[in-house]
């Protein structure tokens, strides 16, 4: 026992100790702050104020086009041609053209720009003048337009999801949150197996290779060897895992209270629905619409949903998926002799993960569906399958029976590996076929 | 009593088998060669030993008391394919191997002190194994294999990999560590080296052990009886004065000068030979033809017919 603690401590500490391990450790965090970061930090630069002259010769606009925060509108009294021929005299940025009869002529304003203003500004007249002509079509024909807005405000619901027990107790869903959550257990669970099921294989490989197992064997037996290498390796993973939540969380801390310092980011979301909401409105002088803050309803929703149960399920599926595959990964580094070599058989142990992780798409449009009992009960498919399931909520019985399944197909493939690895270990320049593989399995320790 | 006695070990991989009811004693305090030619099954015995694979049937005794997982730590093994951590440094690996024979650290870090200084390599105890060359890698070895002073030390091909004066380090090392109460398992195709260092041999050849004994026991067994003389005089009166005692095997004569080989026939000895020719010639030099351990491992494997058997492992 001790001596797997010492095999442990080695295989460890050599990799936590590598320049790979420590620059991933780093630059994950990094790029993880980065994307939560930047487009916050994006949102609150303030452009320059773009300045446009109108020359509308509609008539129809004049003083009416709703301002953006950073798009200004004067009116000045000159024509198009004096105004295109003095833009350089003036601080203006554009010129903004309404010709006289708008319906026709191809219906078509122009821009007349000294510097590009760029897509979002052009966006917001094409829209802006669009939506007013709506209303100004609407109004000729005597049609009331609060009853129009109206009828838009109130048209808009949503849907509402509950799950009605058995019990007649209903619960509050959210479909697309439980996605999202089962979604990224799953997908991480399957990342963690294929990188560290990864680094098992080659690890068995490097001690076969350059001819150090013979050494160690005669020191600890096979099985030590082989399971000191996959803990080791797992706990590598738990530490790179922590340290990701814990530098991305301290970073993002760390950038909120000073790149961020001031801003609210619920305040910045309800500032552009102001801005939005407002300058729809502003000219047909209607009632706000106030609409609920949407971070504060997927935190509700986030209540519906059993977080402590999908935390330990996670962690459970996540180790006990790594250590069923892991130990196949090991002894399929024990029976080749080069990388080359692993191809034929790392196919039968990439398949399950691949699959799973393709049905898994399949099960979370419809996870109560027989398929999605099966496969959430089969051990080499239940650690993706099961997590993307669980947020829509399991029967008890139903998790019991894939976590049990689950710790026998550990059992399992940790046996099977265990034969294969010790004869593969000292078996050099040979290849190896399926079928010596399987009298592998019968050799007598 | 023995340090280690194997009794009727065999060993099966599927169709083929590696090790045939093989038994070997090996005395305390002595060099003992494992020979035999190449998928013998030496490796497969070597490696029953050194507990790394089980045998179908037989016995194992470490000192008279059956052999288990706790006498790792007496015994040191060499492989024949043997390597280290490429990655990682010298010290710190030693360190490791060392820990896992059951060291404690501390104990540990005096030893390879000791070893590092006396093979003078004590600057490489940070440098990664990558960047010492192959007889570098191979001294680190040796000294991973010896560090915990075990009773029985088992050496697979100790010299393949290791240049002359290396060699010679090693061969007093290993005379020196049997001075010190060690006990030596060596296996080898040197025959050289085997008539230099070893008290008693095993001979096994195709799954079989085929002999076994003392060095000096089995050099006697194998003798012929054949002596190589010297002499000047008659030719003609030394075959008569042989007469029935002996037979002549080869001659040269070159004048007066003569050079024969002889075996003595029948209960003749050497002595009543001498006291027959010595009236006829004037003796040179007499001497015994003795076979080399090289003669008797071509004989006594050739009589077995054809070698090398096919293996799956590497011997």
């Amino acid at each position: 026992m001790n001596k797997i603690l010492l095999i442990i401590k080695r295989e460890y500490l050599s990799r936590v100790k590598k320049k790979s391990f420590i620059i991933m450790t780093i630059l994950g965090p990094v790029l993880m702050a980065g994307i939560m970061i930047v487009p916050i930090w994006l949102s609150m630069q303030k452009a320059e104020t773009q300045k446009i002259e109108v020359i509308d010769d509609s008539g129809l606009f004049h003083n009416l086009i709703p301002e953006k925060e950073i798009i200004h509108f004067d009116y000045p009294p000159v024509t198009l041609d004096e105004a295109t021929a003095h833009l350089y005299d003036t601080e203006y940025d554009g010129i903004l053209w309404i010709p006289k009869n708008i319906f026709q002529d191809g219906k078509v304003v122009k821009i007349f720009y000294k510097k590009q203003l760029g897509i979002g500004t052009e966006e917001y007249i094409g829209t802006t003048i669009g939506k007013m002509m709506y209303d100004v079509i609407l109004a000729k024909n005597k049609v009331d337009l609060n009853v129009i807005k109206d009828a838009e405000t109130n048209s808009q619901f949503n849907v509402i999801t509950e799950k009605l027990e058995a019990t007649g107790k209903s619960k509050k869903t959210n479909t697309g949150l439980y996605m999202a959550i089962g979604l990224a257990g799953g997908v991480l669970i399957y990342i963690f197996i294929f990188l560290y099921g990864v680094q098992v294989m080659r690890g068995v490989m490097e001690e076969k290779t350059s001819r150090i197992v013979e050494v160690i064997l005669s020191s600890v037996k096979p099985f030590q060897l082989m399971m000191g290498k996959i803990i080791g390796v797992a706990l590598v993973g738990l530490t790179q895992f922590l340290l990701w939540v814990i530098l991305t969380t301290t970073l993002y801390s760390v950038a909120t209270v000073t790149i961020l310092k001031d801003i609210d980011i619920k305040q910045i979301q309800k500032k552009e629905q102001t801005i939005k909401v407002g300058a729809d409105l502003k000219y047909t002088d209607m009632k706000k619409i106030e609409k609920p803050n949407a971070v504060t309803e997927i935190w509700n929703d986030f209540k519906s949903v059993d977080m402590i149960t999908i935390f330990f399920s996670f962690l459970f599926y996540f180790l006990a998926g790594y250590l069923m595959y892991s130990a196949l990964f090991a002894a399929v580094g024990s029976a080749v002799d080069s990388e080359a070599d692993t191809q034929q058989f790392m196919m039968p142990i990439t398949i399950p993960l691949i699959l799973s992780f393709v049905v898994a798409q399949t099960i979370i449009q419809n996870p109560e569906s027989p398929m999605a009992f099966w496969f959430s009960i089969i051990p080499l498919t239940s650690p993706i399958v099961m997590m993307v399931r669980l947020p829509f909520g399991v029967p008890a019985w139903e998790l019991a029976l894939s976590m049990s399944l689950l710790v026998l197909g550990f059992v399992f493939t940790t046996w099977l590996a265990a034969r294969i690895y010790r004869t593969g270990i000292l078996m050099y320049g040979k290849k190896v076929s399926w079928r010596e593989l399987g009298k592998w399995l019968f050799y007598k320790g | 009593m023995n340090i280690l006695s194997a009794k009727n070990i065999v060993k099966r991989y599927a169709a083929h088998t590696a090790l045939d009811d093989v038994s070997i004693e090996i005395p305390r305090e002595s060099i003992f060669g494992l020979l035999g030619p190449n998928g013998a099954g030496k490796t497969s015995l070597i490696r029953i030993i050194n507990q790394i694979t089980g045998p179908d049937s037989g016995e194992l005794l470490f000192e008279g008391e059956k052999l288990t997982q706790k006498h790792v730590e007496q015994i040191g093994y060499l492989p024949e394919e043997r390597g280290l951590y490429k990655k990682m440094g010298v010290g710190e690996q030693a360190l490791y191997l060392a820990q896992l024979k059951g060291m404690s650290s501390a104990e540990a870090k005096k030893k390879l002190k000791y070893w590092f200084e006396k093979f003078e390599i004590s600057e490489w105890w940070n440098k990664k194994v990558e960047e010492l060359s192959k007889g570098m890698q191979q001294k680190v070895q040796f000294i991973v294999t010896v560090m915990h002073e075990p009773k029985l030390l088992i050496l697979d091909e100790p010299f393949s990999g290791f240049d002359p004066i290396n060699a010679n380090i090693i061969k007093n090392e290993i005379l020196h560590l049997k001075k010190q109460g060690s006990t030596i398992l060596f296996s080898t195709h040197n025959m050289g080296s085997v008539e230099e260092l070893c008290d008693n041999i095993a001979l096994i050849n195709k799954s079989k052990k085929i002999l076994d004994g003392s060095v000096r026991e089995i050099k006697k067994q194998h003798k012929t009886n054949t002596f190589e003389l010297e002499f000047t005089g008659n030719m003609m009166g030394f075959t008569n004065a042989m007469w029935t005692g002996a037979e002549l095997l080869e001659h040269t004569t070159d004048g007066e000068h003569n050079k024969a080989r002889v075996r003595l026939l029948g209960k003749t000895t050497a002595n009543e030979l001498l006291q027959a020719i010595i009236t006829v010639a004037e003796i040179q030099s007499f001497r015994e033809i003795v076979p080399s351990m090289n003669d008797i491992f071509i004989k006594v494997v050739g009589d077995e017919s054809v070698l090398g058997t096919q293996s799956n492992f590497t011997e």
